[in-house]
């Protein structure tokens, strides 16, 4: 349940950036959640519905651009999508590869009033 | 700027703060704060992660028994609750601090800092971070080690690199702990390591015995190879 953590992560980072644009509300939060970076959303929406209560973001809308996954493989350069961090490399087969998109997990932009 | 016509004055009193910051942000500045004082101090630091029951304690217990005399060890123990593990390093005369995550289910780089100071660590020697028994959590949190080893057992299952492959990647040795009891367990070694690499091709396997202290050598030389390697770097630089 580190989902938690992320979602307190998230609120320390909004009241921040709201306290220094002098913000009364929050209206909207965008956040960038990659599907590698190891969050279950299920978890995720419990969290912050316990998480967010009583505070700047109680009320605010959440938008959630899900990353998708993608890699480069390091013996033959091919990039392709991957839904697990064991995905092999479609054309060799090799499971040396870099991860280059999906970990994201991150905010991204507020909306404040 | 103003998210109704984008203008840059506050038109309609709703403004757009463009963050772009990663939400871990604290918790890895943190870490990098506990690396530099591990740096500096010539401290080899290892986060221990595994699921509860696969031997961290056990393994930790033996290594600082047989190796108190050639290498200088601090633990720390990370559980729920209880200071049961840290007694348990204790009696093997080793410094020790115990942090109870409470209902917590990770450590993080903040919980290590406000630790360390307390320990007076020596130079030159080696932390044990012995994690909280979970392969799910604790794999996102950097606490500042200089590598993270993933204990198993082989009562375990063999496709557990690829249940919980965040932890696998994110290691960089693998312990395979309790092979005195393969002969009576369906557990195939030659499957769970091709399960390893394939989540981490570049993961270190090494197999042992606390009990019988089959292998026990392979992972105390690969223990001593770290500790000299960074003496004679730090007499380079000097």
């Amino acid at each position: 349940m580190h989902e938690l953590s992320i979602v307190m992560g998230i609120l320390e980072i909004a009241q921040q950036y709201a306290k220094e644009a002098e913000a009364k509300k929050i209206d909207e939060i965008e956040l960038d959640i990659g599907v590698l970076s190891t969050v279950e959303m299920n978890a995720f929406d419990f969290a912050w519905n316990q998480g967010v209560k009583n505070t700047l973001l109680d009320g605010a809308v959440r938008k959630v651009n899900r990353i998708t996954g993608k890699a480069l493989c390091m013996d033959c350069d091919t990039a392709f999508d991957i839904a697990n961090v064991f995905d092999p490399c479609p054309s060799c087969a090799s499971h040396l590869i870099a991860i280059t998109q999906g970990k994201e997990l991150k905010v991204k932009s507020l909306i404040v009033t | 700027m103003c998210v109704t016509c984008g203008c840059d004055t506050d038109h309609n009193d709703k403004k757009l703060i463009n963050v772009e910051r990663d939400i871990l942000h604290e918790n890895n500045l943190m870490a990098q704060r506990n690396r530099g004082y591990f740096d500096a101090k010539n401290i080899f630091a290892l986060n221990l992660v595994s699921s509860p029951g696969s031997g961290k304690t056990t393994l930790l217990e033996r290594t600082l028994t047989d190796l108190k005399d050639e290498l200088r060890f601090a633990v720390i123990e990370g559980d729920q609750q209880t200071a049961n593990d840290a007694d348990r390093i204790h009696a093997t005369g080793t410094k020790v601090a115990q942090i109870n995550t409470g209902k917590g289910c990770h450590l993080d780089a903040d919980m290590i800092f406000h630790t360390i100071p307390g320990m007076k660590l020596e130079e030159n020697s080696i932390l044990f971070i012995e994690n909280v028994g979970n392969l799910v959590c604790p794999a996102m949190f950097d606490l500042g080690e200089q590598d993270r080893v993933v204990v198993m057992s082989v009562t375990e299952g063999d496709d557990k690199p690829l249940k919980y492959p965040d932890m696998y990647s994110s290691a960089n040795i693998c312990v395979i702990n309790k092979i005195d009891l393969l002969p009576y367990v369906k557990f195939d070694m030659d499957a769970v390591k091709a399960n390893a690499k394939k989540t981490n091709p570049n993961l270190e396997i090494i197999e042992l015995s606390c009990t019988s202290g089959e292998g026990m050598e392979t992972w105390y030389n690969w223990l001593k190879s770290k500790v000299p390697a960074n003496e004679s770097e730090l007499s380079h630089t000097n």
